[in-house]
């Protein structure tokens, strides 16, 4: 042991061996542990109902992260009795497989968000965002009620599908194409939406923030709220084979 | 005429920086780009200040030791500077979850303030400190002046620039939405090439050392620098939407990108805030003892242990999740075996003081390195403990969670650097001593009481948050609704803000106690008792 230890002096007395050897020694574990995902098939499967976010949904994702939401809601349920009584199902990993980047958090200062998608009306989100202890009195939320007020302002939609589809969204011509029309299509109760479902199968529709004059962030974030762990039927799920 | 080319290069970069605002993608950008323009504009002025003056008007400074300790000097200010910001955004924050009516939107709410704190205290705070005396201890521990001239000016000022990009980001709702990495992809890019630099000033000063070993302490310096850059540049590669805009979207998703972020998360821990810093110990901790360091086989065995452990255990931040098991169960297998390398550097650390335990009465910078030692020793295994999956499904999204990131970033990451700068003050100023000892005093003794009331705190709140989610009466049906487990948080909350208060004013009274050192003053004050005297015992 003492000998090797002597030896010891030879990557002392040289900075690039010492260099070298550190950056080998730290690149292990990330190797082992992160590379496999690529490529097994419990972390890859793809599950029925999973679709990319629509524009607006998209749109709301983005401000739901620009807000900081994940610093205190998660986005992942562990598979405990209490947590899918209280959430629902427990969370897929190909649930989050369109999440660039992922938002599961690491802490429910609020609850966790994975599947409140249609658990409240349209009504009730907005009420919350605008003031959330006018709802829940307990609520240490803080007010979004300027979401309301602001136009929902995202130059060229269609170039953030491009991005998604960059790094691997299945985002077709097509819905890159008709992005900034779908995106106002969704929120509008008076469009035809059959071409934007037959793109996004089991998008919410219509009006979301209470005004159909206008498209706010309101609209968007409420549209991504109300997604929120909808698209896998979990009646048609089976656990055992993890597959339909 | 010294700064010439500086000054154009940087003037050029407050152009682009206006043109980027002007054909900005989106509004955001714009903005963000008006700060940039601002910031590089006012860097042209102070250096056209200073082609022929140097320091504000004073007589240029001859380092008399031939080492190059102006950055150094500006480096513990910016230290002192961002610690107090960092500390005061954090009780702010704090105060918002108490009474969140102290949220103002936009700009000022919890979720867009608390990436602030986060990122003040671990990288401007944290950054600052050990890029500062990283610079101290490779020239006194190589006998070499900083390599590469200028360019560590560039490290300082362009790591400032990288601090106010991203927290003026955060504020105005730039986000890429990953934990203790949210600035955007322009902001990282940036970070990149400073980050390069500061290797190449390192290793340049390590390479042109007078001495034929590498000191231990910049090991774990060299260490953290090439962890750093690589966990820094894995977990940031994203696709921008528009080279002129804000928004990216990161490579990887779901599954991929949580372990990508948390191999990333948990190293930043384990690199910046503990590899650097055990760099810190390495050089401070003896100096002040005035002892060798305890053994020096152990801190072979436990450099190389840690290096290696420390970044398999990323997975326990996804214990329960989508992550497969078997990921799960090698994180928290090592995160477990982590435990031993980590208490490997506080026996170093500590019994460093063997033969000088006295220290710890008489000198109060001695006290502060010592509680430093033991909360990371507390905190290096509270972690391990939290990290086995069974104690992780209680205390994983609970208050617990943040109390233990405390007591290791405000114990062992905050008192550390204390006694560092009480040290590196005096030195770097030539001054005899510093302002006050009764205020470093002072500074131990809130700190110490507010980690301790922090931490017990979100201990006794983590584990009933934990406790009241898993809940089930007699019938089997869960007792409490989320929103009741919120309301039993609010005295907790209050209290967490007492103690981050509490440590905010010992931070306050370290900046003016360093100012004043700095402006060369002594504070007429009786000494502290430095020998024992037993008290008379009172007749039976």
């Amino acid at each position: 042991m003492a000998s090797i230890l002597d030896k010891h002096k030879i990557i002392e007395k040289n900075a690039t061996l010492l260099l070298v050897g550190s950056l080998l020694v730290v690149s292990i574990g990330g190797i082992v542990e992160i590379a496999p995902l690529f490529y097994l098939q419990n972390t890859i499967e793809k599950v029925e109902g999973m679709r990319p976010y629509t524009p607006l949904e998209l749109a709301g994702r983005n401000i739901y992260v620009r807000e900081g939401c994940y610093v205190c809601h998660s986005q992942m349920i562990r598979p405990f009795r209490d947590e899918v009584e209280r959430y629902g199902h427990y969370s897929l990993a190909a649930e989050s497989m369109y999440d660039h980047p992922f938002q599961w958090g690491s802490k429910r200062t609020g609850p966790d968000l994975a599947r409140v998608g249609g658990r409240y009306s349209n009504e009730w989100h907005v009420q919350h965002l605008s003031d959330p202890r006018a709802v829940v009195p307990e609520s240490v939320m803080p007010r979004y009620a300027f979401l309301s007020g602001a136009d929902l302002t995202v130059k060229d939609v269609g170039m953030d599908l491009k991005a998604n589809e960059d790094v691997g969204v299945p985002y077709s011509p097509e819905m890159i194409a008709a992005a900034e029309a779908d995106m106002k299509a969704q929120a509008d109760p008076n469009a035809d939406t059959t071409a934007l479902l037959a793109r996004y199968p089991k998008a919410k529709v219509g009006d979301f923030d209470g005004d159909p004059t206008k498209l706010t962030e309101m609209d968007a974030l409420v549209a991504y709220l109300q997604m929120l762990g909808t698209l896998v039927d979990f009646s048609t799920y089976d656990d055992a084979t993890g597959y339909r | 005429m010294t700064y010439t080319t500086e000054t154009v290069v940087v003037a050029v970069a407050a152009f682009l920086a206006l043109l980027g605002a002007a054909f900005a993608h989106d509004h955001l950008f714009a903005v963000h780009m008006g700060i940039l323009c601002f910031c590089l504009l006012a860097g042209t002025v102070l250096l056209m200040r200073r082609i022929d003056v140097s320091t504000a008007g004073a007589p240029a400074r001859i380092d008399p030791s031939g080492y190059f300790d102006e950055v150094v000097r500006y480096g513990l200010i910016a230290t002192v500077f961002w610690g107090v910001v960092g500390f005061l955004v954090g009780v702010i924050v704090a105060a918002q979850l108490a009474f969140p009516d102290l949220n103002f939107a936009p700009y000022l709410n919890f979720g867009r303030l608390r990436p602030v704190h986060t990122s003040a205290v671990i990288f401007a705070f944290g950054g600052n400190a050990l890029i500062m005396t990283s610079f101290y201890v490779v020239q006194r521990t190589c006998r070499a002046r900083l390599f590469g001239g200028n360019l560590a000016w560039f490290v300082f000022w362009g790591y400032q620039l990288f601090i106010v990009m991203a927290a003026t980001g955060y504020v105005l709702g730039i986000s890429q939405g990953r934990e203790y990495a949210e600035p955007e992809w322009y902001v990282d890019l940036w970070l990149t090439i400073v980050w390069l630099a500061y290797l190449a000033v390192f290793l340049g000063t390590v390479l042109r050392r007078k001495e034929p070993h590498i000191y231990v302490a910049n090991w774990f310096y060299l260490a953290f620098i090439v962890t750093i850059a690589m966990l820094h540049v894995v977990n940031n590669l994203a696709v921008p939407v528009s080279f002129l805009g804000s928004k990216s979207y990161s490579v990887f998703s779901g599954v991929q990108d949580a372990l990508t972020q948390w191999w990333y998360g948990h190293n930043a821990v384990g690199f910046f805030l503990t590899a650097g810093f055990l760099g810190m110990m390495y050089y401070f901790v003896p100096k002040q003892a005035n002892r060798p360091i305890y053994s020096y086989r152990l801190s072979i065995i436990h450099f190389w242990a840690l290096i290696f452990m420390y970044i398999w255990a990323g997975p326990h931040h996804l214990h329960y999740t989508a992550l497969p098991d078997w990921a799960q169960t090698l994180g928290m297998v090592f995160s477990v075996m982590l435990w031993m390398p980590s208490w490997g550097g506080m026996i170093n650390g500590l019994m460093t003081l063997s033969g000088a335990w006295d220290k710890i009465r008489t000198d109060p910078i001695i006290r502060m390195m010592v509680i430093a030692i033991a909360f990371y020793g507390m905190s290096t295994f509270e972690g391990p403990m939290m990290s086995i999956k069974t104690v992780n499904s209680l205390s994983h999204y609970t208050e617990w969670t943040i109390g233990h990131v405390h007591s290791g970033a405000l114990g062992w990451v905050g008192m550390i650097t204390f006694g560092a700068i009480y040290y590196l003050t005096p030195k770097l100023w030539g001054r005899e001593r510093m302002y006050s000892m009764r205020m470093i005093n002072w500074h131990f003794w809130l700190a110490t009481l507010g980690i301790v009331v922090y931490a017990a705190v979100l201990w006794v709140a983590g584990i009933q948050q934990g406790l009241m989610w898993r809940e089930y009466n007699s019938q089997g049906f869960l007792v409490y609704s989320f929103a009741e487990t919120v309301a039993a948080m609010f005295p907790y909350y209050v209290l967490r803000t007492l103690g981050g208060g509490l440590y905010l004013a010992g931070g306050l009274v370290m900046a003016w106690n360093v100012f004043m050192t700095i402006l060369g003053h002594q504070r007429d004050e009786a000494a502290l008792p430095t020998t024992y005297v037993p008290q008379a015992q009172a007749a039976e």
